[in-house]
């Protein structure tokens, strides 16, 4: 019985270790910003602690730079099993403006698995406490793909160009010869 | 006395209040000016590409899959939310929206896909190249510029009247067929 109310009543408690990996502090600052009375997240049970083995999860904050990406995955290893990883801000999902520089890594799925994206340079406290939260199950993800179209066309454009490029037809009808696959072209 | 000060103490939270927001039960709308999710318009969009060649993050892809079709593609994954491509645009077809609730367990989420329609010039039959020719021009494309003056030279020059004299300067020009020279002054 015991165990089952401990099951209810901590089930959510996330306990987070923030792991910097090359940040400029934005995100840093915002995560700390969360755990201030304001917005206080210990009401979701979420706390920070000192040292990953203590750890539910991971906030990755940074574009994991080369000297801290073996730190990273020792922390990752570090985390006992269920655990989770948060990418927080645009450098440690995608690079942000490092992600092709010569001691980047290009965010923090390159080094890690991550489980959820947090966008924004920084993002804003309420953004961060939104995918915790989504984490947690209290609320639902508010954005999908987005596609669209100018023009409907009747035919598949894209195939019939493509089958017209490969057979060269185009240039055929210009009456242009076609050397664009050729070597050494200027 | 001792007493006396640990009441005056539980009195002080009554007299504050609450001040913890009740954020993710209630919504709490981004100040004004606030940077978001860039939208896309695709009424208004020509397809000119300035947002995907100055976006810094270069989170802005242009592929033209046929003569008539051009894809955009916006990867919000690495964007910073500068808000250049809103202030580039000429069509102000880009709006930075208020939404800031982007979080997601999926990268496909936060992408934006958008297909134009690209006329075909009545003359000629086509506006531009499906590949870009040569290598020099397709390091301007990445975004690199030249750095030499004598380099400079060669960049092409366009105003909107004929000039004859710039014509006659820069018939001379070529381009350089190698642009590093070898090291040491060997051959």
């Amino acid at each position: 019985m015991w165990k089952r109310l401990t099951e209810k009543a901590f089930r959510r408690s996330v306990w987070v270790y923030h792991c910097n990996s090359g940040a400029c502090n934005g995100c840093d600052i915002e995560i700390l910003n969360v755990l201030t009375p304001y917005y206080d997240v210990e009401r979701f049970g979420i706390r920070l602690v000192a040292s990953p083995r203590h750890a539910d999860a991971i906030l990755l904050s940074g574009a994991v730079t080369r000297p801290t990406l073996p730190l990273v995955k020792k922390a990752y290893q570090a985390v006992p099993a269920p655990k989770l990883v948060f990418a927080v801000g645009s450098c440690a999902i995608g690079g942000g403006c490092w992600y092709d520089t010569y001691n980047v890594t290009g965010g923090g799925d390159k080094a890690i698995p991550v489980n959820y994206f947090i966008p924004g340079c920084p993002p804003r406290p309420e953004a961060i406490i939104f995918g915790v939260a989504l984490a947690l199950g209290l609320v639902d993800k508010k954005v999908a793909p987005v596609e669209l179209k100018q023009m409907e066309f009747p035919v598949d454009m894209y195939r019939q160009s493509k089958i017209l490029e490969s057979n060269r037809v185009i240039y055929k009808l210009l009456g242009e010869e076609d050397d664009r696959l050729l070597p050494g072209r200027k | 006395m001792w007493l006396w000060n640990k009441i005056k103490q539980l009195a002080i939270p009554s007299r504050t209040g609450v001040v913890t927001l009740r954020y993710p039960y209630k919504p709490r709308p981004a100040p004004a000016g606030f940077r978001g999710q860039p939208v896309w318009d695709h009424t208004k969009c020509i397809g000119c590409a300035g947002c995907a060649s100055n976006c810094p993050a270069r989170t802005i892809f242009l592929r033209d899959i046929c003569q008539e079709i051009r894809i955009l593609l916006y990867d919000s994954s690495r964007c910073t939310y500068c808000g250049r491509c809103a202030d580039l645009c000429p069509e102000k077809a880009i709006t930075m929206s208020e939404n800031f609730e982007l979080a997601t367990d999926h990268r496909q989420d936060i992408t934006e896909t958008m297909e134009l329609f690209m006329m075909t010039c009545q003359r000629c039959g086509r506006c531009f190249d499906l590949e870009i020719k040569n290598a020099l021009d397709k390091l301007q494309m990445l975004g690199y510029r030249y750095d030499s003056l004598e380099a400079r030279k060669v960049i092409r020059q366009s105003t909107p009247e004929l000039e004859p004299e710039l014509l006659e300067k820069t018939a001379t020009y070529r381009r350089p067929e190698k642009l590093e020279k070898s090291p040491c002054g060997k051959d």
